[in-house]
């Protein structure tokens, strides 16, 4: 027997290693609390009544039988909610209770209150809508000019980029049209929260959400309360990918526990969830794209549809993405870019990891490809031909002042060794435990895919986020309102203070709204805002405490490192220690630089900062019947640089499997709007068996200036390219164009 | 809800005949999606999974008898799954582990979908369901068991006892298409096993036909093209035979496939089985 101390080994500390997730044990053990577990005294519960029409006119709900079942404590519908029936992320339009029209199908109509889950689905049984059923509008393109079915239009934003000589024409042409499939975040704690109505008239809200108090917002407003009355606190997350950034059941709870006087909680269930948050968007591109003789871009010429459902969400800003990103990250002279974000019949769309980015990724991808075919160049060396580099300007005419290093991301990953020949164990061929393929029905193929995504909240947005630091005699407490949702911010909240403090052991205060807005844990940001706000609250501390010092001993120390130091030497002592006895509170809110609208051409300085990626994937593919194994996918990012090893890799292996899900598996099938597969069963996410070997050629570390620690967000950049990179893979193997995603065998068998 | 947890057949019987009413669960991984997904409201269960002989299988002559609380993980990975090898590569395809380790072969004949994995295989072994009620015991083949999508010959007071499935001295093949590497509901399934004594061949498919069904004509067919005495099969029927295994079957458009590559996959199977168990040998 050994006996092991684990005291001698040093805990790694601070920014830049592999700190442990204070919270990884309780998850790992199954004793985190999350959102689903929440409980109180007396709680009831709550159920929606959801349309199963996507288009329709409601004539008359009779809630009479519904009442009657005993046990049953409220039915409410549009007519009982208290403030304005309507709610949204960027512009309010969507009802919280449908109280004339139906525009998808799940929006909902009633929710009942009851004394057990059971008896709450019984009730919403028993309501009795009239629906007078409208033909839905389910095509994406011919929204454009069709009917409205929304009093706001259904073009919810048209943008317009006109970049250089639109006029200019290349040795080269080439031209596709590309389709995106509806993929959803299928994170897998599915909504859940609970309300309870508190002693003075307010609400208290325990939710699992991205944003608290975007929902505090929202939820004031429908409920016509003061917004401190409407409290907000995160309950355990489980999984988000952009599906919780927008309000679910927040009103619906606050409106049963203020009708009934009691705690409501609600849980989705798997299927309901497909219907409760909003999902990625179809997408519909054309791309024209013009190359010189030389193997330089002349031209791109884009036309970029996304089907944003029936109510906006954040369809404004993701096509912003889509069109301002749509070049990849390459630099051409001239370009015009038009983008519709329009309104149908079918489920709402909105954000998810890469928000925009891995729509036209994907396509343009294809482009890169055909074009380096047509020159006969190899896919690589046409890239870092047309790579962007610090300084130059992408076509919204904003120039890149931060570090652009797509030549390093580019060369790191084509020298990468690529691996070894197909297996001889059927299980891991094309088919997996099918049993369908043996080595000689495989055909290898590589792709490669690269892709620029942009970090924080753009176009003009006042992005900002608060943080708090609190020394109690040396001990620590941080509060902010960023949201934890398995990102590891609570890993790095730690990591901060010990880099600056000294000091090991931090308690972090629970997220919520008694605290300013830390903004959405989306868009790569919240290391960079709430990371950044959180460095600046214990600099705020060191500064307090130097301060102190210097009225006490009259000597103005100076921090080097975690230690504070007399300018002549003569005197130091770590920060940590000179905290004993003291105490601090210090608040402080950090901004990235502001960033403008676009014109009406486009143009504009809308955007922060820039990430990219790439990705090589190498794939076996059974022709005859459709069927893939991706082998490996290996990466190269531009991170600026790693805080925690640990987690980039988890976000990096994490962000492939869902961009691989993407390519060849995940898609919400609808028809008439309506979804097929709201479940695990058919929406098929990528399993063990199906999850490559992922290699990290490498980690590019050019700090980012005005970055916080010089990092960049590491989250979204591992979607985005994967895909197109999959893709290629497939079409290496196969020569078939395969111009949407997801592929289905049949696609390639049939093709 | 009435809950009773059976102890033995005969317990299982008289429950039956009190109240035919009644439904039997076993593993639960259909019966229980079924009830959270309200496609399903029971209002009594018989819990037959703790019935001891129901759990076990034997030797019986030439055959085996497997007890219909028989689980896939005991098929996938205990003695059955040298004695019967394709239940056992059917059984591997199913769910998860933890799908596996409850779901069972009695429960896969009683939901009687037309994806149901171990189906194609029991009935191209011929296997015989035994059926059991207070009136005694009865004997049926794959296909008079299931008799359409979800539909079964099973009369209100009859429950699924054990499976008799031959022990036949050749090789055996289990082929199942989906579009995931694992854990995946069959687009296209084909089950093919030979006996060396009889030197015969039979096939039959998966998720393709609205009951189970074999490819009697390809099996006809491709006789005449088989050389039993070395394994071999003539090239230049392989393309017939494909064809006649496509047509063997009669696929819908859903949303998890088109007919069109059901009919072209369930063919490609057939031949690669095919070619797995018979050396192609160019014609004379």
């Amino acid at each position: 027997m050994s006996v092991v101390d684990d005291t001698v080994e040093a805990i790694p500390s601070g920014i830049g290693v592999s700190a442990v997730r204070p919270d990884g044990k309780e998850k790992v053990k199954g004793d985190f609390i999350f959102s689903s577990d929440l409980s109180s005294e007396g709680m009831l519960w709550g159920q929606t009544l959801r349309s199963p029409h996507s288009s329709a006119r409601i004539l008359n709900i009779d809630i009479s039988d519904a009442l009657s079942i005993s046990g049953v404590h409220a039915v409410l519908t549009a007519d009982d909610v208290p403030g304005e029936n309507i709610f949204g992320l960027e512009r309010a339009d969507q009802p919280v209770l449908a109280n004339d029209f139906i525009r998808y199908a799940g929006e909902p109509v009633a929710i009942v209150a009851a004394d057990h889950p059971e008896i709450a689905r019984k009730a919403t049984d028993a309501i009795k809508v009239e629906y007078e059923i409208l033909s839905p509008l389910v095509d994406s393109s011919a929204a454009i000019t069709a009917k409205a079915i929304h009093p706001e239009g259904n073009v919810i934003r048209y943008l317009n980029i006109v970049h250089g000589d639109t006029e200019a024409v290349g040795d080269v042409i080439v031209e596709g049209e590309y389709e995106v499939g509806m993929q959803d975040q299928a994170f897998m704690g599915t909504e859940s929260g609970m309300a309870i109505p508190s002693p003075d008239g307010g609400i208290d809200l325990q939710i699992s959400t991205q944003w608290l108090h975007s929902d505090q917002e929202q939820v004031a407003t429908a409920l016509n309360m003061p917004i401190e009355m409407v409290r907000v606190t995160l309950a355990g997350v489980g999984g988000a990918f952009g599906g919780r950034e927008d309000v679910s059941m927040h009103v619906h709870l606050c409106m049963l526990a203020l009708y009934t006087g009691k705690p409501v909680k609600m849980i989705y269930d798997r299927n309901e969830s497909f219907l409760g948050h909003v999902h990625r968007h179809p997408a519909r591109i054309w791309y024209r794209h013009h190359a010189s003789f030389g193997g330089r871009l002349v031209k791109v010429e884009a036309k970029v549809i996304l089907d944003g459902g029936a109510y906006a969400s954040t369809t404004s800003a993701v096509l912003a993405n889509a069109c301002c990103f749509s070049i990849g990250p390459y630099s051409v002279p001239n370009a015009s870019v038009e983008g519709w974000g329009v309104r149908t019949n079918n489920p709402p769309c909105g954000a998810m990891r890469g928000f925009g980015n891995v729509q036209t990724c994907f396509a343009v991808e294809a482009q890169m490809d055909k074009i380096a075919k047509e020159l006969n160049l190899d896919p690589v060396e046409f890239r870092l031909n047309n790579a962007l580099k610090s300084g130059d300007t992408i076509i919204t005419g904003q120039e890149i002042t931060g570090t652009a290093p797509v030549r390093e991301v580019l060369m790191s990953l084509a020298n990468h060794p690529l691996p070894g020949p197909s297996s001889n164990n059927l299980l891991e061929l094309p088919g997996g435990t099918g049993r369908t393929t043996d080595g000689s029905h495989v055909k290898r193929g590589v792709g490669f895919a690269a892709s620029i995504k942009n970090l924080m909240f753009s176009e003009g947005f006042d992005d900002f986020s608060e943080a708090r630091c609190i020394v109690d005699d040396g001990f620590i407490a941080i509060q902010t309102a960023c949201v934890e949702v398995g990102q590891g911010f609570v890993t790095l909240v730690q990591q901060i203070v010990q880099e600056i403090l000294g000091i090991e052991k931090v308690e972090i205060l629970p997220a919520d709204t008694s605290i300013g807005s830390a903004g959405s844990t989306s868009a790569s940001r919240q290391s960079w805002m709430s990371g950044g706000a959180v460095m600046k609250a214990c600099e705020a501390v060191v500064n307090s405490l130097i301060s102190d010092l210097s009225n006490e001993q009259g000597v103005s120390f100076e921090r080097i490192g975690t230690v504070l130091v007399a300018p002549d030497g003569s005197a130091s002592i770590p920060v940590s220690d000179a905290l004993r006895g003291r105490n601090y509170d210090e608040t402080v809110v950090h901004r990235h630089a502001p960033t403008v609208p676009l014109d009406e051409v486009g143009q504009g300085d809308a955007h922060v900062s820039f990430a990219f990626a790439a990705h090589r994937a190498v794939v076996d593919v059974d022709e005859e019947l459709g069927l893939v194994r991706v082998v490996e996918i290996a990466t190269s990012q531009d991170v600026g640089r790693v805080l925690n090893p640990v987690q980039a890799r988890g976000q990096i292996e994490g962000g492939i499997a869902q961009g691989l899900g993407l390519a060849i598996l995940e898609e919400i099938i609808l028809q008439d709007g309506k979804i097929q597969n709201a479940n695990f069963t058919d929406y098929l996410l990528p399993t063990a068996m199906d999850t490559p070997t992922i290699e990290i050629a490498a980690l590019i570390e050019e700090p980012e200036p005005n970055a916080p620690f010089g990092a960049k967000g590491i989250g979204e950049p591992p979607v985005i390219s994967s895909t197109p990179a999959v893709v290629a893979a497939i079409r290496d193997a196969t020569g078939l164009d395969l111009n949407r995603v997801p592929i289905r065998p049949e696609d390639i068998a049939l093709g | 809800m009435e809950f009773h947890i059976a102890s033995s057949t005969e317990e299982v019987c008289g429950l039956l005949a009190e109240d035919p009413t009644r439904e039997i669960l076993a593993g639960g991984t259909d019966f229980m999606v079924e009830v959270n997904f309200r496609h399903k409201d029971p209002s009594a269960v018989i819990a037959i999974d703790r019935v001891p002989e129901l759990k076990q299988w034997r030797h019986d002559g030439d055959a085996v008898s497997i007890g219909s609380c028989v689980t896939y993980r005991e098929i996938e990975r205990g003695p059955l799954s040298t004695i019967v090898p394709a239940l056992a590569q059917s059984a591997r395809t199913v769910g998860s582990p933890q799908i596996r380790n409850v779901a069972t072969i009695g429960g896969n004949l009683g939901t009687a979908s037309p994806a149901g994995d171990m189906i194609p295989v029991l009935l191209a072994l011929d296997a015989k369901v035994i059926i059991r009620s207070i009136d005694g015991s009865r004997e049926v083949s794959i296909d008079e068991l299931i008799t359409g999508v979800k539909e079964t010959s099973l009369a209100d007071n009859e429950f699924i006892e054990k499976i008799r499935v031959p022990i036949l001295r050749g090789p055996q093949e289990f082929l199942k298409v989906g579009p995931r590497n694992a854990m995946v509901i069959s687009i296209a399934s084909l089950a093919m096993v030979t006996d060396l004594e009889r030197s015969a061949i039979a096939i039959a498919l998966g998720s393709v036909t609205a009951a189970p069904s074999k490819a009697r004509e390809a099996e006809a067919y491709i006789q005449d093209f088989l050389d039993w005495n070395v394994m071999t099969v003539e090239s230049s029927a392989l393309p017939n035979f494909r064809r006649l295994v496509g047509e063997a079957s009669s696929p819908i458009n859903d949303h998890r496939s088109s007919a069109t590559y059901r009919k072209h996959a369930v063919g490609v199977l057939g031949q690669r089985a095919l070619l797995r168990i018979f050396e192609s040998r160019d014609d004379g």
